[in-house]
């Protein structure tokens, strides 16, 4: 297969079937040089982004929300086009018909619809209800399902954040498949990989796989239309850099208009954007000021998806976050690395548009990795504080050389795997529960296994993990469970047709489980085993307190005699979950990130006896508890980096924040540091870091005058926040956050 | 000969060369009335180790040190322990991890001689340019570390020399011009470091309940330090 707009690229297999690897391999340019090539924003793009600016400004002023379209369900054609500037925008395309107004999305669930307009003051529209009360929902399906322990799991919030009343997200199209080949070859496949099921025996799962690939077909229809209806012919792969942006630009805001998923993730498309700015280039039709101004465009454009969220989804998420992120760097599986100008271009976006948590940049870290791009990727997190690192020498071993992050940490190959996104159980709770035998102080539930309070005055190291792994284990079984019912019912009723028609018809599924509250649990262990611990009980003779004596070593200090016990959980754990199956056989795989939910967690869990008291926030992701660390920041990084990637394949977060004057004496040592630093704790086999740099003493000044620091963006876990979008109770929390001082 | 150990600070990036794995030592020979580590002094306190216990340490954060760092033994006074870094220091050697001192140069014997061959990397006090300043709130002649100095230059070993700015004691011209004429008569001094006068350590004071002798002055800010360190 050959086609006109191909012209120059170099031929390879991608050419005859859908392989958007083999198209970047075949024609990417590696640059190993440094930043001094980059364009500063051009008039164009500022006065474009004055008027984002205008418009953030104004959804700050309306409580987090510009306005909401409530008469019409979001899908890929239901809104006319929208512009913020239509002669002076690049690339195209809104959600609804204007910037930042949100669309309504009930396939997830028709009261979460209902709430979220009725707390901004607005009232869903009468058809829409009327219309989604003869369909059935995701949630709604989920709830007939659902036992009654599971209710009760959920109700004690031991298994919280499950995403069974809104979109699960989590699901990475490829979305550069539109770009390079055009709709209607994507059609084309798909339509043969149906005709391929003729031969197969038509199990259960067959058909659902015919039906799926049905709608994928039908909705590819969908994308085409929502182009034309900017004016724009996708059916044909894209002719030049312009419109190898736009392309891959529609396919995402396709599915961000069809889904309203937690993490809504872009992949990996710098490098490939790459190949087409280096054919237009050398053609003499684009120059480097125009290579930027596109990318802009681009990133302008992510940064104004938003969905429609009820006030406590955002305040549990510190503000809206969508997780568009973006894959940058990287080696390849042949030694070459996968840094192009393009990966520079898209962090410079931080600089010619300002800082942002979105789009979430996160930089694939390997240690070969040019000197040139770490040197620039260093400056930029000490200037923003909005890049996260993720080890590729880890991930690339499992997941090829074209992988990407959903959400924070969520590693999968881009069109070939997928996840079931399943949020976290709540370990430190589940301790507490197995001491009182079956019982929750908190919520006042029974739950899991009936039996008596452990007994004696002291806690037996022995005796207490007897007693806990009985928990684990029944948990485990339970989770396993109410997640296969969770994304039975979302392929179901909320099936991701179009972002499913850019993957492969044949994915690999993943289940991905997470833990919150690892550091307490390690903690509270390590007390009990090297400390002594007394349980204090109420009058019904529930343990309620702890009184602790004696020191014990704490995670943090790169100390093994607790850091094992911390990995040995999360070993533990995803043992137990390996041993339930899992709906449409999915991977197990579990996550050590909390994102900013580790306040709420704390505030649901009683006092633990590590010494944190009742409703004190957990530490994010894997993070030490705050002000445990004895000795310093990479004692610190070496007890998080000994959690095995092995155990916890999706993710373990961890969020860093040092005080420039701790970094280095001036700016070039600082980068130089922080260069040493990553390569150090990634060839620990670490597997995720925020970076943030600053001084404690920023935060609390935005704490105090927020309006003097309306784009402050911080790193928090496993993304980044506008730190003005968190809660009070949030700030707070991230103010206590260790800060590596200078001493 | 085992040490004795005040702490351990796992990121040292402002303690010599690239990240550096920091070894604060226990006990001091002066009494320095700036000093922001008081609770090094004793020589009875801290921890005792062996030299292949630090050394283990050092190494669980090599992947770190990159092509610069390495370890660096401050304290208290390391050339008080001189016969012990000298072993850890020879350890580190055959790691082939980098080595630093940092110190106020106060102490010259042969252990200190024996010392600086394993040591690639020396930061030197120089707490003021002016004599009866040194005797009077260090307890220690300029002179002394002078010759310390003179060692450094024999032996080859890259050197900066630290000085921290008090106000109304050194934050003036013709310290910072005294200063640059010591260092452009050393070959060995790479560059001076001027560092701020701080009363965070007081609460440290508080703790051992001993007075801050320098608990009255003004910290020096960094605008005033940056101000000099620009006529070097």
């Amino acid at each position: 297969m050959t086609h006109q707009n191909w012209i120059d690229f170099k031929p390879g297999i991608w050419q005859d079937q859908i392989n958007v690897r083999d198209f970047i391999q075949t024609n990417y340019t590696e640059y190993t040089g440094d930043s001094s090539f980059l364009a500063s924003a051009t008039k164009r793009t500022s006065d474009l982004m004055e008027k984002v600016q205008a418009l953030f400004k104004l959804e700050r002023q309306r409580d987090g929300v510009l306005d909401i379209d409530t008469k019409t369900v979001t899908s890929l054609t239901s809104y006319m086009p929208g512009y913020i500037d239509k002669d002076n925008e690049l690339i195209v395309g809104l959600q609804t018909d204007a910037p930042l107004k949100r669309g309504v999305n009930p396939f997830g669930g028709i009261r979460m619809a209902r709430q979220a307009c009725s707390s901004y003051g607005y009232t869903l529209g009468e058809k829409i209800e009327e219309e989604f009360r003869y369909r059935t929902t995701h949630n709604d399906g989920v709830f007939r399902a659902y036992t009654d322990e599971m209710r009760l799991a959920r109700r004690c919030h031991v298994i919280t954040g499950l995403p069974d009343a809104y979109g699960r997200g989590r699901i990475i199209g490829d979305y550069r498949r539109v770009a390079l080949y055009g709709v209607d070859a994507l059609i084309e496949q798909k339509k043969k990989d149906k005709a391929q099921l003729d031969k197969k025996d038509f199990t259960a799962e067959k058909i659902q796989l015919s039906e799926e690939l049905y709608r994928q077909i039908l909705f590819l229809g969908y994308l085409k239309e929502m182009a034309q209806m900017y004016g724009y012919d996708i059916s044909q792969p894209a002719k030049d850099t312009k419109e190898a942006v736009q392309w891959t630009y529609f396919a995402y805001l396709g599915a961000i208009k069809e889904q309203n998923g937690a993490a809504m993730s872009l992949g990996r498309v710098s490098t490939f954007f790459d190949i087409y700015i280096e054919r237009d280039i050398k053609n003499g039709i684009l120059t480097e000021q125009d290579a930027q101004e596109i990318i802009d465009d681009f990133v302008i454009k992510l940064r104004l998806a938003r969905h429609l969220r009820t006030p406590e989804y955002n305040q549990l998420f510190g503000g809206d976050p969508m997780w568009i992120t973006e894959a940058i760097g990287g080696m390849g599986c042949d030694g070459r690395t996968l840094v192009s100008k393009t990966s520079f271009r898209i962090l410079n976006t931080l600089y010619t548009l300002g800082p942002a948590p979105e789009p979430n940049l996160t930089v694939l870290w390997s240690v070969n990795l040019p000197d040139g791009f770490k040197k620039f990727c260093a400056e930029v997190s000490q200037d923003t504080d909005s890049i996260q690192y993720e080890n590729d020498d880890l991930m690339r071993d499992l997941h090829g050389d074209d992988y990407a992050i959903a959400c924070c940490v969520s590693a999968m190959t881009i069109g070939k795997q997928m996840q079931f996104f399943g949020a976290r159980c709540n370990l430190a709770k589940l301790l507490l529960i197995a001491l009182n035998g079956g019982y929750d102080t908190t919520s006042d539930i029974h739950i899991g296994p009936q039996m008596s309070v452990l007994e004696g005055k002291k806690l037996d190291y022995n005796a207490v993990m007897e007693r806990y792994k009985i928990y684990l284990s029944w948990i485990a079984h339970l989770y396993v469970n109410t997640m296969n019912i969770i994304h039975f019912m979302h392929d179901k009723y909320a099936y991701e047709k179009l972002q499913m028609a850019l993957h492969d018809s044949d994915v690999e599924r993943f289940m991905a489980f997470g833990i919150a509250g690892l550091s307490v649990v390690a903690d509270s262990l390590s007390a009990i085993k090297f400390a002594e611990v007394y349980p204090v009980k109420d009058s019904n003779g529930f343990i309620v307190d702890f009184t602790t004596q004696g020191e014990f070593p704490k995670f943090g200090n790169d100390d093994d005699r607790v850091d094992l016990i911390a990995k040995e959980m999360t070993h533990l754990f995803i043992t137990e979950l390996r041993k339930t199956p899992t709906y449409r056989n999915a991977v197990h795989t579990l996550s050590v990130l909390t994102i900013t939910s580790n306040v709420m967690y704390g505030k649901n869990t009683g006092s633990t006896p590590d010494g944190r008291k009742a409703s004190e926030p957990f530490a994010p992701g894997a993070n030490p508890m705050h002000g445990r660390e004895e000795n310093g920041a990479l004692a610190s990084l070496n007890s998080v980096a000994k959690i095995s990637y092995d155990d916890c394949r999706d993710g373990i977060s961890n969020t860093f924040s040092i005080t420039p004057q701790a970094l280095g004496n001036d700016r070039e040592d600082r980068t130089e540091n922080l260069v040493s630093i990553l390569d150090g704790y990634f060839a620990k086999k670490a597997h995720h870091i925020n970076v943030n740099v600053l001084n404690r003493e920023t935060l609390i000044k935005a704490f105090e005058s927020p309006e003097d620091y309306p784009n402050l963006t911080i790193r928090v876990s496993g993304y980044a926040v506008n730190f003005n979008k968190l809660s009070r109770e949030m700030q707070r929390e991230v103010i206590s956050r260790t800060f590596h001082e200078r001493i | 000969m085992n040490g004795r150990i005040h702490s351990f600070q796992s990121l040292g990036a402002v303690d010599g060369p690239g990240v550096r794995f920091t070894v604060f030592l226990q006990g001091c020979n002066l009494r320095c009335k700036c000093c922001h580590n008081p609770d090094t002094h004793n020589f009875d306190g801290g921890y005792e180790y062996s030299p292949e216990e630090v050394l283990k340490k050092a190494l669980n954060y090599r992947e770190y040190f990159g092509k610069k760092g390495g370890i660096t033994l401050s304290g208290g006074e390391p050339l008080l322990q001189a016969e012990f870094v000298y072993e850890l220091f020879s350890l580190c050697k055959t790691h082939n991890i980098h080595t630093c001192l940092d110190t106020s140069g106060s102490i010259i014997n042969p252990c200190v001689k024996k010392l600086l061959t394993v040591s690639d990397f020396v930061l030197l006090d120089i707490k003021y340019t002016d004599d009866s300043l040194y005797l009077e709130n260090a307890g220690c002649s300029l002179y002394k570390v002078l010759d310390f100095l003179e060692l450094l230059e024999e032996k080859q070993i890259k050197t900066v020399l630290r000085q921290v700015i008090i106000p109304t004691l050194n934050d003036n011209t013709q310290n910072i011009q005294k200063l640059k004429e010591i260092a452009s008569a050393y070959k060995c001094v790479e560059k001076i470091e001027l560092l701020p006068f701080k009363k965070m350590c007081s609460t440290k004071y508080e703790a051992l309940k001993i007075p801050f002798p320098f608990g009255h002055l003004p910290e020096a800010t960094p605008e005033q330090v940056e101000k000099l360190q620009n006529m070097l």
